[in-house]
């Protein structure tokens, strides 16, 4: 049986963690994460679940002792956010190239400069070549189902690769709603135990951690992870069938929403999906033949699915909430503009970037979207195709 | 989303106008609404104006973006009155609910334009008295659910009793001081 609550999503990420009592936390804190390890340290504090709670200086630390911790064979989170996940740069490449599959609670939130506390996703699309599993979160249910979902994605002996579960900052994590939380036992029986097959300290079948890769042998590691990244996709949708068979709520790759005879769709990820999905609910009841699609698979892309969603539309906003100084879009537009390629009748693309440090996305601007998606498709034309919204004069 | 009521909350940081807001999402919550409570955050600092949100619905609420066109606006600290607009898109069927010892009619000159139910309450006095230091936040929240019935009222009383019997279990002696300040206010509170 669910159970009733209503949490922020950073209450919800930290409930999940202490239902799943990992081996080891590296905690650090940064805004707007830091009610994750402080709620978590009071679960260990009053002894409510066994972790190793490590309080390091520096988040380059914290994910260092998750690498540690992972290598020596145990189950490791931490959390972050922006500059926070920027300072464990180099690790999460060392994390996703050692098959260490670390699950990071990432609470997205711009990177400086200037200054900003306020929810963007350019801390984890900077890092989306990092070789990282990343499930992005909609709302409180949402990051808390995610997280749940991340270990046996991210453990499953043919994918071995961290996972970064993303909710919008403040947007979501202080946010507190309505949400569902399971059983602990339930909770316990889906993640199940983690018992790697090769370790450090496994002496009858030890892993060499952090060797040197020649030449030779480099590119083969890379394609190893390419490998991964592909499994990983028939992992995840597993997860997810599982996931619904045991607490009833549905994920995939991404939710399509009133697409099915859509002519304008809108595509986007996180927690302006849902103000999204208002808008479309507003124009469908005025007659108009509009969609959504919510990306909640980043990483891997899953082009081949989002193409075929998307054939049957005539234009598609595809929405940033990261800027890539590409003078070409946004990296959402960038993996999905790609992916629409080779439809034989492909949808006009343009790509708004918006929400940059904060600020807000609202229904008026989702309507003024769809409004110009119809221009597009009256005019034939989606020039120019790379646009942003919501900044002043 | 008709039947959604959303409330914008203005107070200064340190006075506890998001937890008056979380309070009240807590509130609605047991009623058995969907709730939405949400902080806006600025660079943080004592006393700089704050503003929270609360979107309180019978379906859960997807829109994720702040409020513009609330239907009740709660002011904790009256000095904001000289430099925020808090009526801004504030609906004229709905009410302003502002912390201060003057009357309705004192108060409304100072309110632009706005021609909706003005609301006054003494929270500090109340406060002060009653709990013996400032605390405006647990009247503020009293007078609001008051005048937007969004929770009926004699449920949220018994509601916030165990509220704060959970939230001050290791002080109890703070939890009557609290109700009385609760039941106070929903008696003071003038509605002009």
């Amino acid at each position: 049986m669910s159970i009733r609550d209503r949490l922020s999503g950073n209450e919800a990420v930290a409930y999940a963690m202490k239902q799943i009592n990992p081996d080891v936390m590296g905690a650090f804190p940064i805004t707007p994460s830091t009610e994750i390890p402080q709620y978590f340290a009071q679960y260990v504090a009053n002894g409510e679940v066994d972790t190793e709670y490590v309080t390091v200086e520096s988040e380059h630390s914290s994910m260092s002792t998750c690498i540690g911790a992972e290598a020596a064979g145990a189950r490791a989170v931490t959390a972050t956010s922006s500059c926070g996940m920027a300072l464990m740069w180099e690790l999460l490449y060392v994390a996703s190239s050692y098959r260490l599959p670390v699950t990071l609670a990432l609470v997205n939130r711009a990177l400086t400069g200037p200054i900003n506390i306020n929810n963007d996703h350019s801390d984890s699309m900077g890092a989306r070549d990092a070789g990282w599993i990343q499930i992005y979160a909609e709302n409180n249910q949402e990051a808390y189902d995610n997280f749940l979902q991340a270990m046996p994605i991210g453990e499953n002996p043919d994918v071995r690769l961290p996972v970064m579960v993303c909710q919008d900052g403040f947007i979501t994590s202080h946010a507190v709603e309505n949400i569902e939380l399971e059983e602990d036992a339930a909770v316990k029986e889906f993640v199940g135990e983690y018992n790697p097959e090769h370790y450090l300290l496994k002496h009858e079948n030890p892993l060499a951690v952090g060797p040197y890769g020649v030449s030779p042998y480099y590119m083969e590691a890379k394609m190893a992870q390419v490998q991964a990244m592909k499994n990983a996709k028939k992992v995840i949708l597993e997860v997810a069938e599982r996931f619904e068979k045991t607490f009833g709520r549905k994920y995939g790759f991404f939710e399509t929403y009133r697409m099915e005879d859509a002519e304008t769709a809108m595509v986007l990820i996180g927690s302006s999906a849902g103000t999204a999905r208002a808008t479309v609910d507003k124009l469908r009841a005025e007659g108009r033949k509009v969609g959504m699609i919510k990306i909640r698979v980043f990483r891997p892309f899953p082009a081949e699915e989002l193409a075929e969603a998307l054939s049957g539309v005539k234009a598609v906003a595809i929405m940033d909430k990261a800027e890539s100084f590409s003078d070409n879009g946004g990296p959402l537009f960038a993996d999905t503009r790609a992916a629409l390629y080779d439809l034989d009748n492909r949808p006009l693309t343009v790509n708004y970037v918006y929400g940059l440090g904060g600020r807000d996305f609202r229904v008026e601007d989702a309507t003024y979207i769809f409004d110009e998606l119809d221009k597009i498709v009256a005019s034939g034309s989606a020039k120019p195709y790379y646009r942003h919204i919501g900044q002043r004069g | 989303m008709n039947n959604t009521v959303e409330i914008r909350w203005h107070g200064r940081g340190g006075q506890g106008a998001k937890t008056a807001c979380l309070l009240l999402a807590d509130a609605a919550f047991s009623s058995g609404k969907y709730v939405q409570g949400f902080p806006e955050y600025g660079p943080e600092r004592m006393g700089a104006p704050i503003t929270a949100y609360n979107r309180i619905s019978d379906d859960r609420c997807t829109v994720h973006s702040n409020i513009y066109n609330p239907d009740y606006v709660v002011v904790v600290d009256e000095t904001l009155l000289e430099s925020v607009d808090v009526t801004h898109g504030l609906n004229p069927d709905g009410a302003i609910i502002i912390n201060t010892d003057k009357t309705p009619d004192e108060i409304r000159p100072m309110l632009s334009d706005y021609a909706g139910k003005v609301c006054t309450i003494d929270a500090r006095a109340i406060s002060e008295e009653i709990l013996g230091k400032n605390f405006p936040n647990t009247p503020m929240l009293a007078a609001a659910v008051k005048v937007s019935g969004v929770v009926e009222p004699e449920r949220f009383v018994s509601d916030m009793r165990a509220s704060f019997q959970h939230k001050f279990a290791t002080k109890p002696q703070v939890i009557e001081g609290n109700m009385l300040a609760l039941t106070k206010s929903m008696q003071e509170v003038k509605v002009g």
